[in-house]
């Protein structure tokens, strides 16, 4: 009844967002979930009976929904350029404060966020505020308010739409030949269709019910494709896997977004009311902090974080596609897409202005190292990318919880293509080999396949951060960032993160060695597996080439303020300006300047991951497999050939850390082996013993009066009492259904005198 | 049209299935077909009653009863026949008058051993008479009439139809709840005795619910007043079932014939709900505020403790007869909270219970009626030996979990939303604590049921079914029955203003009412927990 009366309509006025007159894209931005969610029915039903199995209706509409996802993002381009907020009276936000009940916290109503107040970036040019497009219509009706679903566009959700619908689109391509021959091939497809459309809802989501919805969405999409091949159990494990540790975040998930509703949005679930109130500094900060944190277990969950992470790598068992659409590029960044959209919760919450070390920061730095760490040891082509995408997302929390909210976002839009890229060209040599072990059945792939090798390469040089590459531009963002480079003489940002400075450069330096590993691997020494491979189909390599072409380039269009351009804004900062929002919606961070040092600095560790993997396997070791006339995956004399510390480490990486032990033995098998177990006893013998024993002692009561008391007195019925006397004992079991009314008799006649004796009771 | 529905519409829909029962008891029976066909066409008929005032119904003035039948009865102790529908009874009626055509015609060729096509069907739509007359009435004599008209005929459901252990499980079903229905009726005695008109403190005398709700229990005193409210939780309570009153539920499951099972999981529980939220709640709302903390523990233990014995469970139905445990102590959960949010979530939870877990049960039955087995560990693979029934199966077990985007999230994710803030007078800190429990259970039922798909559905098929030809995959008449259930689960899990609309100003005025004309009775609970 608390949230009977607040109303929640302020979201619509400005400055915050308008919702027409704009531009026909922004405002019917739906459009593009609802094509691949149209395809995907069309799929489902009538896909088999089609010339190519539905595939072609999937890829049509993703192509469509691309189409105008790029027209969608041109419209917002000119609508950030051209909007200019109205005079400043009108643009203040009125809060309908309504009745507000009294232990609801109160919002600053007059302390309007209006951000008509020009920002000062770090280039010292001033960045207009800009409204975001929000459209939506009445869902449901709850305690006498009403609660929206709508659309959401600005900067961040555009670019979503971009990304997913460019990646979607390659990787419907691809999987027309990849795919192709599989026995669930139309399924495969209506199932892409769905994901593209539940990620699509999930990001133009204009509040977070809506969020929860796409979430659940993605993710049980996530779990099908990853067991797409059901018939083995080792696939259906991965995608129970999957499924229950993201259910696991999701109760962070749902706690977080329950607080955020009846704090920060005083009985409303829109973004931008939640987002607003918090900025304008009305909200409560424990229950900030208690949110935050909370959303940071889903992020974990979703994001594969540490220690919530161990579904992804096995999440690999799905086709490779899905890993590349799903598990590197799309689903698995919604943890972070989450972050961005509700900023304010973390910034505030976590005060991740005041440099304070943060859950966000800290889980984030963790993870990437510890991930890199483990993608050493894997044989598994594609379980080192998978360990590589959860190092990688690992910077993109970080970069969150020190601030760098652009920086974040860019290495999201960059790791999509170069990682893409990788799943991609993975899912090219194994069609040439069969395999994805690299130590079992690949080496020496570059001969026959030198457009996979080409690509590959090149992405991972972009995920290496190699300059001028794509992961060089972000990856540096993020560095800067922390704010903890004071050391080489950089200034700005939220605070001084150093730790999260020194795991990010370290993080560096591991991401090129391993992937310098995989290259060997892979596509150097001599071929270790059966028959001759070949390369991939054109339909499978002009998707790579595409993703190789935006990791090579991707990164120009983030380019740090005075870099070659002296200060021609035109070129410098446009993803920031872009996609950032400037808006009372979103919290006044600082902006970092970028720091030639510490770029130097950072390239450097790179080169020395890559140098000191390179000496190791294209060095060292193919000079012995040339001497032995063996194809080697290691040298035997190696580290942990010979120390008893390296080979513990060794053991402890192979084990991932001992995680799957703890969730898959002890707590999953507690829980349904000694727990379950104990409950179904309870149940049978406790407290269904206690029933059954009251009903054989109504029986043997019953039998008491009838034998004691009834028959004595009533001639009639003597021939029931053999029978009755036979059953003596055993409970209902054995009660003849005939009886049952007199049972009921009893029972009536108890309750009724009980009844009587209550009623006197109580009158008196 | 209007002038008919306005004087007869309530009462033709819960008499029309009885005159069809009547009917069909004229005709021998060995007219199988002929029977099949009357029972078929009253339960549509029926349905077509309840479309037309869905039609006429004024959903602008849904908290108002509409349609209301208002006549002398029983004039001995004053008990009327008033009859009345508002939005909290809409959705359960529709969705009882949609099962039970749906049930049927799942029977054209499913009726269980031992057969008798007549009784049995007569026997369903007996059974729908007393469901729809329990979610009309609006006087308790009444409303305890039908309550346990419900019971007979599911009695000898079971008992005549069912399994092995068929009579140990109808006689346990029957007494559980007659016991329970006792302590019910005993409650409404009191609140005949002792209700009070709220102005001029003179004593009621009535059955009348609407005038017991205006009273809301004033004039009588609190602690009288917790005693009357746990005489109806045990009656109400053992319905639900509520833990721990709940150990008939998975044996009259397990041995029911599949028709029973639906018609149980999908209807009856909910009669147990809804007299938490017509009568216990809005009459004594004063105790329902003392009680609420403990029935929010019960539904918080149902939860864990349903979910944790399914886990341990091998046999399908008695899985799903646990989920239901579970699944009702998240619909318990939102009631405790007392808030809009809860009650609109609970009667959310209690149609999306009822078609999902009715689906599961059809599932199961028609499992059975292939591989001649519920045991999870000897079937397997239906994806692949019979691909649509493992797809609903699928389906039906994703909307089961909660998923968004499907019916079972909108009466889940709202009931853990309203304990966080529940009604004034309740601790926010107990509440909060049973929310996180709540959310816990999420992980929990995703467990059991991915569990059960994955080894039922997933995988290849066993050796033992692998040439039988009976295996066969969904046909015409399961289509039939399931199709409507099928789509509203969907359909609810996108549109859930389709419910929430229809329900909420209803429940606002209930809970309006419960605070204007309580005023003197949550003094009296906070008191009362002052005290406490």
């Amino acid at each position: 009844m608390n949230f009977l009366l607040l109303a929640a309509e302020n979201a619509t006025q400005l400055p915050l967002a308008v919702s027409n007159g704009t531009n026909w894209f922004l405002e019917h931005a739906w459009i593009v979930p609802l094509l691949p969610a149209v395809s995907f029915v069309i799929i489902l039903f009538f896909g088999k009976r089609m010339p190519r199995k539905g595939a072609e209706v999937g890829v049509a509409a993703v192509a469509l929904a691309f189409v105008f996802a790029v027209l969608t993002g041109v419209a917002w381009i000119n609508h950030r350029d051209n909007y200019t907020p109205p005079a400043a009276s009108e643009s203040a936000l009125v809060i309908d404060g309504g009745e507000i009940a009294p232990d609801q916290v109160v919002p600053a109503a007059e302390e309007a966020p209006t951000k008509g107040e020009v920002v000062t970036e770090g280039g010292g040019e001033a960045e207009q505020p800009t409204v975001a497009i929000h459209k939506s219509t009445t869902w449901l009706r709850n305690g006498g308010v009403a609660f929206d679903a709508g659309i959401l566009v600005d900067g961040l959700s555009v670019l979503m739409l971009f990304m997913v619908t460019l990646v979607s689109l390659l990787v419907h391509i691809y999987s027309t030949d990849y795919v192709a021959g599989d026995r669930r091939y139309t399924h495969f497809f209506a199932f892409l269709s769905l994901f593209t459309a539940a990620m699509l809802f999930f990001v133009l989501s204009d509040n977070i019910l809506q969020m929860i919805v796409g979430w659940e969405l993605v993710g049980v999409c996530s779990f099908v494709l990853i067991g797409h091949w059901w018939e083995e159990k080792a696939n259906s494990d991965a995608a129970m896997k999957a499924f229950i540790t993201n259910r696991v975040g999701d109760i962070g998930l749902l706690v977080g977004v329950i607080i955020l509703f009846f704090t920060a949005g005083n009985g409303s679930f829109d973004i931008l009311t939640i987002n607003s109130n918090i900025v304008s500094g009305g909200v409560s900060h424990t229950a900030l902090i208690v949110a935050a944190m909370s959303l940071t277990a889903a992020v974990m969950s979703k994001s594969g974080q540490f220690v919530l992470h161990t579904w992804l790598p096995d999440a690999m068992a799905g086709p490779t596609p899905v890993s590349a659409l799903i598990h590197a590029a799309t689903m698995v960044v919604a943890g972070i897409y989450m972050v961005a959209r509700l900023y304010p919760v973390f910034f505030e919450g976590m005060q991740i202005g005041g440099s304070s070390i943060n859950l966000l920061a800290v889980v984030g730095a963790v993870t990437l190292v510890l991930a890199g760490l483990v993608a050493f040891v894997q044989s598994d082509i594609k379980k080192v990318l998978a360990y590589s995408t959860i190092s990688q997302l690992g910077y993109m929390v970080m970069a969150l919880g020190v601030g760098a909210w652009t920086a974040a976002i860019f290495h999201l839009f960059t790791h999509a293509f170069f990682k893409a890229c990788l799943f991609l060209g993975a899912g090219s040599t194994s069609h040439a080999v069969h395999s994805f072990d690299m130590k079992k059945d690949m080496g020496g792939l570059r001969r026959w396949m030198p457009h996979t090798y080409l690509t590959f390469v090149v992405a991972s040089l972009a995920l290496a951060g190699i300059f001028p590459l794509a992961g060089f531009w972000s990856k540096d963002e993020i560095l800067s960032g922390t704010g903890g480079w004071g050391l080489f003489g950089g200034t700005g940002g939220n605070g001084a993160y150093t730790f999260m400075l020194a795991m990010g450069i370290l993080g560096a330096a591991l991401t090129g060695a391993y992937m310098t590993r995989v290259i060997y691997l892979t596509f150097h020494g001599e071929f270790r597996g059966h028959g001759t491979p070949h390369e991939s189909g054109r339909l499978i390599l002009v998707p790579l080439y595409v993703l190789a072409g935006f990791a090579l380039l991707a990164g120009l269009i983030n380019l740090p303020v005075g870099f070659i351009t002296g200060n021609n804004s035109s070129w410098q900062e446009r993803f920031g300006h872009y996609v950032q929002p400037v808006a009372g919606y979103f919290p006044d961070i600082a902006q970092a300047t970028p720091s030639y040092s510490l770029a130097i600095v950072s390239s450097f560790v790179a080169f020395a991951g890559i140098g000191y993997a390179f000496w190791y396997y294209f060095v060292k070791l193919d000079r012995l497999a040339r001497a032995t006339g063996e194809s080697l995956t290691e040298l035997p004399d190696g580290l942990v050939a010979n120390s008893a510390v390296a080979r513990a480490g060794h053991t402890l990486l192979v084990q991932k850390y001992y995680l799957d032990h703890l969730y898959t033995d002890i707590i999953v098998g507690t829980t349904k082996g000694v727990i379950a177990r104990a409950a179904n006893w309870t149940n049978q013998n406790v407290i269904d013993g206690a029933v059954n024993l009251a009903g054989r002692w109504s029986v043997k009561v019953g039998r008491f009066t009838y034998d004691r008391i009834d028959q004595p007195l009533v001639d009639g019925l003597a021939n029931a009492t053999g029978r009755a006397s036979n059953s003596l004992g055993d409970g209902f079991r054995v009660v003849q259904t005939g009886k049952v009314q007199q049972y009921a008799a009893l029972l009536f006649a108890a309750a009724a005198l009980l009844g009587g004796a209550l009623v006197v009771v109580l009158s008196l | 049209m209007t002038d008919f529905l306005n004087t007869w519409g309530l009462t033709a829909v819960i008499f029309v299935p009885l005159i069809g029962a009547a009917v069909m008891m004229l005709i021998p029976e060995r007219e199988e077909e002929t029977h099949k066909l009357i029972a078929l066409l009253t339960s549509l008929l029926t349905l077509g009653f309840v479309a037309a005032l869905m039609i006429e119904f004024d959903y602008g003035d849904a908290g108002t009863m509409q349609f209301v039948q208002d006549k002398g009865w029983i004039d001995v102790i004053n008990s009327r026949y008033i009859l009345g529908l508002d939005g909290i009874s809409i959705p359960l009626l529709a969705l009882t008058v949609l099962i039970v055509p749906s049930v049927i015609v799942y029977s054209w060729h499913h009726i269980p051993h031992p057969g008798n096509a007549k009784a049995f069907l007569i026997l369903n739509l007996i059974l729908e008479t007393g469901m729809v007359g329990t979610f009309l009435a609006q006087d308790l004599i009444l409303f305890f009439l039908f309550f346990e008209v419900v019971l007979l005929p599911m009695f000898f459901m079971i008992a005549v139809w069912g399994g092995e252990d068929r009579r140990y499980a109808s006689l346990k079903f029957f007494l559980y709840t007659l016991f329970g229905s006792a302590l019910m009726l005993l409650g409404f005695l009191a609140l005949f005795f002792l209700a009070k008109d709220p102005v001029t403190g003179a004593a009621l005398h009535t059955f009348d619910m609407r005038a017991l709700t205006a009273s809301a229990g004033s004039g009588i005193v609190h602690s009288t007043q917790l005693w009357i409210f746990a005489a109806m939780f045990i009656g109400f309570g053992v319905k639900v079932p509520i833990f721990p009153f709940h150990t008939w539920l998975p044996d009259a499951h397990t041995q029911a014939p599949t028709q029973g099972s639906v018609i149980l999981a999908a209807v009856l529980l909910k009669l147990g709900t809804y007299g938490f939220l017509r009568i216990a709640i809005p009459i004594l709302p004063g105790a329902a505020t003392t009680w609420a903390p403990w029935i929010g523990l019960v539904a918080v233990i149902g939860i864990i403790y349903g979910g944790l014995a399914c886990l341990a469970q091998t046999d399908m139905k008695r899985l799903i007869a646990f989920s239901s445990v579970a699944h009702m102590g998240f619909v318990m959960l939102a009631i405790a909270t007392m808030t809009p949010f809860g009650f609109n979530a609970a009667i959310y939870g209690m149609v999306a219970h009822g078609l999902i877990t009715g689906m599961l049960f059809f599932v199961a039955g028609s499992v059975k009626e292939r591989f001649h087995t519920l045991d999870i560990k000897r079937l397997g693979g239906l994806l692949i030996s019979v691909p649509k029934l493992g797809w609903i199966l699928g389906i039906v077990t994703m909307a089961s979990l909660g998923l968004p985007g499907l019916a079972g999230f909108w009466g889940e994710f709202p009931a853990i939303l309203a304990a966080y803030n529940p009604a004034n007078g309740l601790s926010p800190s107990i509440f909060r604590t049973f929310m996180v429990i709540a959310a816990l259970g999420t992980v929990l039922a995703a467990g059991y049921l991915l569990w059960l798909y994955q080894r039922v559905g997933m995988g290849e098929p066993s050796e033992e079914f692998a040439a039988d030809p009976g295996i066969t995959d969904v046909n015409t008449r399961e289509w039939l029955a399931w199709t409507p259930l099928l789509a509203l689960i969907v359909v609810f899990g996108f549109l859930p203003g389709l419910i929430f609309n229809v329900t909420d100003p209803a429940v606002v005025q209930i809970l309006d009412n419960c605070l204007q004309n309580a005023d003197g009775c949550t003094a009296v609970a906070q008191s009362a927990l002052g005290r406490g």
